[in-house]
């Protein structure tokens, strides 16, 4: 390769690491912003502020789950594994919802520790099999549904 | 090191002959991959023990995402070559690649929207995966500007191409989104490292449509690159004779 060449080849990829590099600091900086919700473990541990329109994720508690009789209010825990928080919503659930699935609620922490949730939204996960597959994972008593980022 | 073979490569006539007869073929393989992937994937392949047949969509959804950033990459390549060895097919190339991606971003954006609204139950939402792959999109039409901004085609593929490999960078963001951050959009199915978290039968289907969808971007990119070549080089002696052979 002639000089000239070589000398353009290096200022491209001089270009192309420089920015990487430059973004790669600014998300590392911006981290906790870019991320969509806060865990359970963050909201416990008072991470998330109290009031403020925030978003949170993890997984409806199985057997958490209270529908009231006479209106379309629902109390459920949502946990990370580690820690767990109680979530209120009044309104549609989307079709996915159940327990066990992972959630991401729009909404705002009451100061008793309960999170009021105004928007509930199901994140599904990246495992596609036919139903008679997850039927056979469950006699077998292998949840096939582990993953939660 | 002998570079002649590359600089042959540049060469649009060589190009625009040899490319002649691959293109009856490439059409071929294009519909007969994308018939075989898709009436497979969207007739036959098993609704999801999750999902139901609202999954579906994946079949779309997957291959024109990928193929999204997948165009991007070889557009910012194919600047990089121009900018480097000034080598006038590469930068049509780049040029004549800008739309393609677009067109893909545009419909990975779409289908992901339409998916969204019965699994998650939002059209939209502000998270990593999809606010990076709606930057994409401004990247391309950034691209496509800059492009139509000059009256100069060297100048014009210079800046653009400046531009496509600064937004480079936005690959590796898209496709590290949904690890690196909290997102609604799920991890990915698909990767090299791993086997894939998907039933055999949905996932020859899922593949077919991948390879057809990367055929039919291939037969799009050649035909506009071999059309971009006969307005480029139409004072040359062989184009001139081309078309008058052909009228």
């Amino acid at each position: 390769m002639n000089p000239i060449r070589k000398k353009r080849l290096i200022i491209v990829l001089f270009l192309v690491f420089g920015v990487a590099t430059a973004v790669g600091i600014a998300l590392v900086a911006l981290q906790q912003n870019i991320n969509l919700f806060f865990s359970p473990t963050q909201i416990a541990e008072g991470e998330a502020p109290v009031g403020q329109r925030i978003r949170a994720g993890g997984l409806v508690v199985v057997g958490s789950v209270l529908r009231d009789e006479s209106s379309l209010k629902v109390n459920f825990d949502m946990t990370d594994g580690a820690r767990n928080v109680t979530v209120e919503y009044v309104g549609i659930l989307p079709d996915l919802f159940r327990e066990g699935q992972g959630i991401v609620a729009q909404g705002a922490m009451r100061s008793d520790g309960v999170f009021v949730a105004v928007e509930v939204l199901a994140k599904h996960d990246e495992n596609y099999m036919p139903p008679e597959v997850q039927d056979a994972i469950d006699k077998a008593g292998h949840p096939a549904k582990t993953n939660e980022s | 090191m002998n570079w002649t073979w590359f600089h042959k490569l540049g060469s649009p006539k060589w190009f625009y002959e040899v490319t002649s007869k691959w293109m009856f073929w490439l059409a071929l393989i294009t519909v007969l991959l994308l018939v075989t992937g898709l009436v497979w994937g969207l007739a036959f392949a098993p609704a999801d023990y999750q999902q139901g047949n609202s999954y579906r969509i994946i079949f779309v959804h997957v291959p024109v995402a990928l193929l999204a950033q997948s165009c991007y990459i070889a557009m910012a390549i194919a600047g990089a070559v121009g900018l480097i060895w000034k080598m006038k097919l590469a930068d049509m190339a780049a040029k004549v690649s800008a739309p393609i991606g677009a067109s893909f971003t545009f419909l990975a954006l779409l289908t992901g929207a339409i998916w969204g609204k019965p699994t998650w139950g939002t059209w939209w939402v502000w998270d990593a995966r999809l606010t990076s792959m709606l930057l994409l999109l401004f990247l391309y039409f950034g691209y496509m500007a800059l492009q139509a901004a000059f009256d100069n085609e060297t100048t014009a593929s210079k800046a653009s191409s400046i531009l496509a490999l600064v937004g480079l960078v936005n690959i590796p963001i898209i496709k590290y989104s949904v690890e690196w951050w909290n997102t609604l959009h799920q991890p990915a199915t698909l990767t090299f490292t791993s086997k894939p978290t998907m039933a055999p039968e949905m996932l020859v289907p899922l593949l077919i449509s991948i390879v057809g969808f990367y055929c039919f971007f291939t037969l799009a990119f050649l035909m506009r690159l071999r059309a971009e070549v006969l307005i480029r080089e139409n004072r040359t002696q062989w184009v001139k004779k081309l078309v008058q052979n052909d009228v």
